[in-house]
């Protein structure tokens, strides 16, 4: 492999964070979603068609990338909370392997906008969003940017993101609530804490005051506020962590997997109480491959396959009518259960060793020979052959 | 059949978690139980599976009153019955390359020699590439963790397959690929399933017969949530 140049015109790579994020190896990076080096996120595999394998794996972008601005911008047409540019994440394995877990990332989130970014585990969603937490382990390179306002998360040393970032820039709503709230701690006491982390603030009552305000706003009952993580529903366990990312009142909120193993009635109740913040004026990043729920939450979605993204449409033309245009996302939509609940062919190509072309071609119906090259993203779909919109008027791109 | 009469069930005798529960399956049918989560489903789940001794209450599988659960359950009954659960990564044994686990029940039941072909069989029935049997489950994804946990479940050819929210954690189209593996194996054997989950559209799409928790335990007025 050689260094990674897939992006001619920007030729810069960011070389490994200066100073590498002291936090890589604590826990707070190891929740399942971020992986080891060669861990589950890369774990990905080659498909059962013939795919090239390259020394340059990824690196052979033939053809470049062609960002959409249009389609990558926020709908309001206002300042981006969340710029977010090239962002490339490469994983370096012993013995020289590396895993292209994100490659040139392209997209705004807007304040008042939802974008979910959705795709298989393993896809590399997860990856980028700890890579804009900077929560990368130690054997990360990134590459791109990702601009918060005008701090580029992608060279922010680690002080500066665990001192202004973390909690107060970015809101974080975790996967796994239960073990990100303390166990042995009650809602109430962790919540002032949080406020006195945040804020400075000494006095007792009004970190009391705060607390149950910051409770109110996440929708989290004040009477539940002096039990332990362990007397709460799967449901409240959530509204607490949710409130807790809350209390920074940090204009870009990411929610990584918030739904997983909640039930429906939970999982609509989860996605529209993050949708009121949203309409709260916040920025809003979910990433889950819970289709329904992006579908509820949502008003942008990108698709991603293989590191890359593949489509980003409104999510009134994707989930809609109109339909994804990306062959993945039709037939990830497809294999819905209230659609044809037909799976995908094969399995996703393996990172560290991904085609020239289009990643996604040994499963593709539509692949043609030109299909060999990288297909840029254009008109918010990255592929040779996209499915005709039916009201292309219609998408919001 | 495979029958739950009357199952208490808890891991506090205080306070159970699963209360006067009945549910029956007939050979061939494949049930589906939705409920919300916590209501204690999985418990049931795992009663069902013979892998958890109810307090009270009986379970009679295939005509004959199950006594002995877990590993004393003897070997012809616990055998029969396939699980697989909604976190691959809590029950694959780490250590084990994915080609192992999936041959792990043929060779605590004495049947090593036939593992190599079946366990080339499962693979491909999964979509597992042979290059992703050398690894451990820390080096794949969850859903190609899920495919081997499906194989290990089949690999015995068990007349009663209980997935306990096997697909919670996947996105559409490997829910959709494993729910069709379950049905290939289902059409080709005439095994019984018990599929539990939250999510109704997915259980009525795949099962021919929904039932709901709180018409399984009527008793329980009030669950724990
Ligand atoms: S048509 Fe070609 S470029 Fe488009 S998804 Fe299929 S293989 Fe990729």
């Amino acid at each position: 492999m050689t260094e990674r140049p897939s992006t001619p015109t920007s030729g810069t790579t960011t070389e490994p964070p200066p100073e590498p994020p002291a936090t890589a190896t604590t826990p707070a990076a190891g929740t399942e979603r971020v992986p080891a080096p060669g861990a589950a996120e890369s774990g990905a595999v080659t498909g059962p068609g013939p795919v090239p394998v390259s020394e340059t794996g990824e690196a052979g972008a033939v053809t470049g990338h062609l960002p959409a601005p249009a389609a990558a911008a926020g709908p309001a047409g206002r300042a981006p909370v969340l710029s977010v540019r090239e962002l490339s994440v490469r994983f370096l394995l012993p013995g020289g392997r590396r895993i292209a877990a994100v490659t040139d990332a392209h997209f705004d989130v807007a304040p008042g906008e939802c974008l979910a970014l959705i795709g298989e585990s393993g896809c590399g969603k997860s990856v980028l969003a700890s890579a804009l937490l900077g929560l990368l382990p130690a054997n990360a390179q990134t590459a791109g940017s990702a601009h918060l306002g005008d701090l580029d998360l992608l060279t922010a040393g680690e002080r500066t993101l665990a001192r202004t970032v973390r909690g107060r820039r970015i809101g974080l709503i975790p996967q796994s609530p239960a073990a990100h709230l303390t166990p042995v701690r009650t809602i109430r006491s962790q919540m002032e804490e949080t406020v006195a982390q945040l804020t400075g603030e000494r006095n007792r009552s009004t970190l009391r005051t705060a607390a149950e305000q910051a409770a109110g706003r996440a929708g989290f009952p004040l009477d539940h506020l002096d039990r332990h993580p362990h007397e709460l529903s799967g449901g409240l366990a959530q509204r607490a962590a949710t409130a807790l990312a809350l209390i920074g009142d940090a204009p870009l909120l990411l929610a990584d997997e918030p739904t997983t193993g909640l039930d429906r009635d939970l999982v609509d109740r989860t996605v529209d109480e993050l949708r009121r913040h949203v309409d709260a004026d916040r920025a809003l990043l979910i990433i889950t491959h819970d289709l329904a729920a992006a579908e509820r939450v949502a008003d942008r979605v990108a698709v991603m396959y293989a590191g890359r993204i593949v489509e980003i449409t409104g999510a009134d033309a994707f989930f809609g009518a109109p339909g994804p245009r990306h062959p993945y996302s039709r037939g990830l939509l497809e294999a819905l259960p209230d659609r044809s609940f037909t799976p995908i062919p094969g399995l996703p190509p393996e990172l560290g060793s991904l085609p020239d072309g289009c990643a996604f071609a040994p499963r593709c119906d539509r692949a043609t020979g030109i299909c060999a090259t990288l297909p840029p993203l254009t008109d918010s779909v990255a592929c040779h052959h996209p499915a005709p919109a039916r009201t292309p008027e219609d998408l919001r791109a | 059949m495979l029958e739950l009469h009357a199952i208490t069930a808890g891991y506090d005798r205080r306070a159970p978690v699963v209360r006067d529960a009945n549910l029956t399956v007939a050979p061939g049918e494949a049930v589906g139980l939705l409920g919300p989560s916590g209501c204690g489903k999985s418990t049931l789940a795992r009663v069902a599976a013979l892998l958890h001794r109810p307090d009270s209450g009986r379970v009679v599988l295939d005509g004959t009153p199950v006594h002995r659960y877990r590993h004393r359950a003897p070997r012809a009954r616990r055998t029969a019955i396939g699980v697989v659960f909604q976190q691959p990564r809590l029950s694959a044994d780490p250590r084990l390359r994915l080609a192992d686990l999936i041959a792990e029940p043929l060779r605590a039941t004495g049947r090593r020699a036939s593992a190599p072909a079946r366990v080339a069989e499962l693979a491909d029935t999964v979509g597992l590439t042979p290059d992703l049997l050398t690894r451990r489950p820390h080096e794949v994804s969850d859903g190609q963790l899920q495919r081997a946990c499906v194989a290990r479940a089949l690999v015995l050819r068990p007349r009663w397959l209980i997935c306990d929210e096997m697909t919670a954690m996947l996105d559409a189209s490997t829910t959709a690929a494993l729910v069709r593996v379950v049905e290939d194996y289902r059409t080709a054997t005439g095994a019984g399933l018990l599929a539990v989950g939250h999510d109704q559209t997915l259980i009525d799409r795949w099962c021919d017969r929904t039932v709901h928790w709180d018409t399984v335990t009527p008793a329980a007025a009030k669950t724990p949530a």
